[in-house]
């Protein structure tokens, strides 16, 4: 399953590196403590959290996950977006609490 | 669903509250941050995370949390569990990392809870 | 606390006179183990005096947020609790290294909480915001190198 395909089903909004939706997701991690992800994290886990700052595109880029979902309606910071687009992390959008979306991302990966 | 079934579906460990297994949960909150707990979960819920200080005891009894899941194996410190008796608030720990956690309670049938308190600079 | 010590003295107004309880916390800033403590008490406090869940509710989101950010930033501080028939209300006073840009505070996401703060799930740049969000009156004043100023006051319907 590609990122595309996550935004289409759970209708979330893009905000950065609209031209690599086609990255692989191969695995889910919801957390926001930095130290956790980077620790526990897989390559190409779709990350799900509701931290907005700009490291967490670091933490994305380091652990090359497919892709950032920030949960209830949480916007990235301008630097975020800027670090996203250099670094070709997509971040989205859901209007959803973290337990929620990840529990439908859950089904979506297990089908 | 009780909790009971709760444990089961996460193989999870019974830390405080042995007695409690036969509560009744309906909703979840997943988070590592307590401002968000406070900002948005709703009495009742289950709260999944992966902090296991004794904020999350303090955290879960001012929002009257009714158990707490700490996830990915981790064991809680002695003042967490101690809290945690003496607010009588049941805390499981499961192996799993949150995103499994949330998504074995979500294909149970627990669903997710979002009970912001009322922005007044909103309206004005 | 002498340097903030008129800010102590609460300002009476004709509703303040007939108050159901009304006491004093004392907050020791840099102690993350007893952080939290006072709004527990706070909680139980409000409780018994018999007020609806939900003013309970905002009133220890208020008063947990307000104590962690004492701890967390204060030398330290005090937290005065009076209850009114109509209003629970917060005075909060620290005395500590005061906010240069309470805008910039405000703002949901900003924040210059250390390491050991964040490791405690606090220090997201949410305090502030969710405390005013729980509040009916919000008046937040600092001084830099001082120390800051919180009233809030919640309604009872």
């Amino acid at each position: 399953m590609n990122v595309e395909t996550i935004i289409k089903e759970l209708n979330l909004k893009v905000r950065s590196a609209s031209d690599k939706l086609n990255n692989n997701v191969t695995g889910g991690y919801t957390g926001d403590l930095l130290s956790d992800v980077i620790a526990n994290s897989h390559e190409g886990d779709i990350w799900i959290t509701r931290q907005v700052h700009q490291n967490i595109v670091a933490v994305a880029s380091l652990k090359e996950h497919a892709g950032i979902i920030l949960t209830n309606s949480c916007e990235p910071t301008g630097e975020t977006l800027e670090k996203a687009n250099q670094e070709k992390i997509p971040v989205m959008i859901s209007d959803l609490p973290a337990f929620e979306l990840t529990g439908k991302i859950y089904n979506l990966l297990v089908k | 669903m009780k909790l009971q079934e709760v444990k089961k579906i996460l193989n999870a460990e019974v830390i405080v509250g042995e007695e409690k297994l036969d509560m009744e949960v309906k909703t979840a909150f997943g988070a590592d941050l307590m401002s968000d707990v406070l900002a948005f979960a709703k009495a009742g819920s289950l709260l999944l995370t992966g902090l296991t200080n004794s904020q999350v005891i303090r955290t879960a009894h001012v929002m009257d949390i009714a158990a707490i899941i700490l996830v990915r194996g981790k064991k809680p410190p002695a003042e967490t569990i101690n809290m945690a008796k003496e607010f009588k608030i049941p805390v499981l720990a499961t192996k799993y990392i949150l995103f499994e956690t949330a998504g074995r309670l979500y294909t149970k049938g627990i669903v997710g809870c979002l009970e912001q308190v009322e922005d007044h600079s909103a309206h004005g | 606390m002498v340097v903030w010590n008129k800010l102590k003295i609460t300002v009476h107004t004709a509703e303040t006179e007939n108050y159901l309880y009304k006491n004093s916390f004392d907050v020791e800033g840099g102690n993350f183990n007893n952080a939290g403590a006072i709004s527990t008490q706070v909680k139980s406090i409000l409780k018994n005096i018999g007020l609806p869940n939900n003013v309970i509710r905002k009133a220890a989101i208020a008063c947990y947020e307000s104590e962690i950010n004492i701890v967390s930033y204060a030398r330290q501080g005090v937290i005065n609790l009076i209850v009114t028939p109509k209003t629970v209300e917060f005075d909060i006073a620290d005395e500590g290294p005061g906010i240069p840009d309470i805008e910039l505070a405000m703002e949901q996401g900003y924040s210059t909480a250390d390491r050991q703060i964040r490791e405690m799930g606090f220090g997201a740049g949410m305090g502030l915001y969710n405390i005013k969000c729980s509040s009916d009156i919000f008046n937040l004043t600092s001084e830099v190198d001082k120390g800051t100023f919180l009233k809030i006051i919640i309604n009872i319907p």
